[in-house]
């Protein structure tokens, strides 16, 4: 894929930056439909119509709110630090959009493929909340700090069971490498990690060798827990509801944004969409099987078409990150918030324990099998 | 000038200033953020020698969670009158000045010994012992003790925190 766009541009400095690009052109074109599907889904789960006037069935409002947000007056409080405060969305931008780099989309498709990928994973999807507590110190308004240190309280908590749920998929493969994680489960669904993981031998790309046989059904009902686990984690590292009491508006206002208008609120906002889809194509590349189709082969790859299987790598791992996106705007319409104190009940007395002790199962039993 | 060495003198730049700036700037709140950007050069510094590993649990728990947690504490002690804390004395200045001549001092005898600087060309095992499966390898078998040692500390270090937070015992 690089390669591709090497060749098509010519110049090499133009090529890697279009090759840098490429997943913010993808992050604006989901955050758009991603918008309308929010507006939507929330309409048909409360027995409306939602929007219905900006063009035919609404499909234009999303352009029509994003022109608002752009041409919106840009205030800065007078007694805002205005470099951390501008500064602010840009730092939770970076965060997700830097997570992208190591997504694979396909087998030809991955921005980076790095060694430590799920590593890297963890550590920089952490560094959005930095920008979150800069926002909420920075603009001087006591409900953005409330919200801030909420936020910060939430997300550093809830790395915990997430980076730990990780780490047993991590565990069973043997290597931190993203597409070995997806090549680990390559052959069919029943292959997936949320089914136990691969049923047969494996032949990894750095010619390590995963020894597995039908017995590792008795790691189903173990990674499923750990997927729930996960599931719940970045639900709460994404500031979703029902762990959103960050951004809890009848408390709050707007949490950490309230202070800001316009294209700032926009880069918030995108941040989240872009979060949303980072936590859901990581559960799909990491419990799904990533870019491998359900049935284990590509039309792209039987008919001996090279681009045909890219497109069918993007297509899967986009189809299943959509899902989950969508299982988290079902989740917000059902759900009602949760109170701080249940909220870390939840993580410390429940997750982080059950994460622990699944980790130590797995990991016995990926050692005496 | 190589790619490296171009790197290298980047991010050496930033960290020595953002150093600088962490220790000059009168708010903490913007202390602690150029000890971010400092934690962050330094990162990128530990990837030019091929230390993957270290580079990364760097921004993870450097610049990630430790540093939430300081600019947790910052933000909930909301230190007004920070003057209050110092004790002044007010001979320290001058003690200060004869440390850091010392150390210029120091530093210069030191590089003046060691002639010009001569970086050696890495070895092909050196890229990989910054692996997390060499790093693995090494605190699971030759490090045990020191590792499990480090573990104990630690998680004496935990209990002592709630206890300490605990206000009444039963």
């Amino acid at each position: 894929m690089e390669q591709f766009i090497h060749d098509l541009i010519g110049n090499d400095l133009l090529a890697t930056i279009v090759w840098c690009v490429l997943p913010l052109v993808f992050i604006l074109g989901y955050a758009i439909v991603a918008i309308l599907a929010e507006m939507k889904s929330a309409s048909w789960f409360q027995d409306r119509l939602g929007p219905m006037r900006t063009g035919p069935w609404g499909i234009f409002q999303p352009f029509a709110d994003v022109l608002k947000l752009l041409m919106k007056e840009d205030i800065v409080p007078a007694r805002a630090d205005k470099i951390l405060f501008n500064l602010a969305p840009v730092i939770v931008f970076v965060g997700a959009y830097a997570a992208f780099a190591v997504l694979p989309f396909a087998s030809e498709y991955v921005g980076a493929d790095l060694n430590l990928g799920l590593f890297y994973l963890i550590a920089v999807s952490s560094f959005g909340v930095l920008g979150i507590i800069m926002g909420g110190w920075a603009s001087n308004n006591k409900y953005s700090l409330l919200g801030a240190m909420r936020s910060a309280a939430q997300i550093v908590s809830y790395e915990v069971p997430s980076a730990t749920a990780l780490l047993i998929v991590a565990m069973m493969v043997g290597s931190l490498n993203l597409q070995d994680i997806i090549t680990a489960q390559s052959g069919g669904f029943w292959n997936w990690f949320i089914l136990g993981g691969p049923k047969s031998d494996v032949v990894l790309a750095s010619g390590a060798v995963i020894h597995a046989d039908i017995g590792n059904f008795v790691f189903l009902p173990l990674l499923l827990a750990t997927f729930v686990i996960y599931y719940l984690s970045a639900l709460a590292e994404t500031n979703r509801t029902p762990f959103d009491i960050p951004e809890g508006e009848s408390e709050l206002v707007g949490g950490y944004h309230t202070e800001y208008s316009g294209m700032k609120f926009g880069m918030f906002f995108m941040a989240e969409y872009a979060n949303m889809f980072l936590v859901s194509a990581v559960a799909a590349v990491v419990f799904f099987g990533g870019w491998q189709s359900p049935w284990g082969i590509t039309l792209g790859e039987a008919l001996d078409i090279p681009v045909l299987t890219l497109l069918e790598g993007v297509f899967w791992t986009a189809a299943k990150g959509f899902f989950f996106v969508f299982v988290m705007m079902w989740l917000r319409w059902t759900l009602p918030r949760l109170r701080v104190d249940q909220l870390m009940y939840m993580c410390w007395k429940v997750l982080i324990p059950a994460s622990f002790a699944l980790a130590l199962v797995v990991g016995f039993i990926v050692v005496i099998r | 000038m190589s790619g490296t060495l171009v790197l290298f003198t980047f991010l050496a730049i930033v960290a020595v200033a953002s150093a600088l700036l962490m220790v000059t700037r009168l708010n903490p709140i913007t202390s602690a953020m150029y000890l971010i950007l400092n934690f962050i050069s330094l990162a990128g510094l530990y990837l030019t020698l091929k230390a993957q590993f270290i580079a990364v649990i760097q921004i993870m728990v450097y610049a990630g969670a430790i540093m939430v947690l300081v600019l947790f504490v910052i933000m909930l002690l909301n230190l007004e009158d920070e003057d209050a804390l110092y004790e002044h004395i007010p001979w320290t200045k001058y003690i200060m000045f004869v440390l850091g001549a010392a150390f210029i001092v120091e530093m210069i005898i030191i590089t003046g010994l060691a002639g010009a600087p001569v970086v050696p060309a890495m070895s092909p095992e050196a890229a990989t012992i910054g692996t997390v499966e060499y790093i693995g390898k090494a605190l699971y078998s030759s490090y045990l003790l020191p590792f499990e040692m480090t573990s104990i500390l630690l998680l004496s270090a935990m209990i002592g925190a709630i206890v300490l937070a605990k206000k009444r015992f039963p």
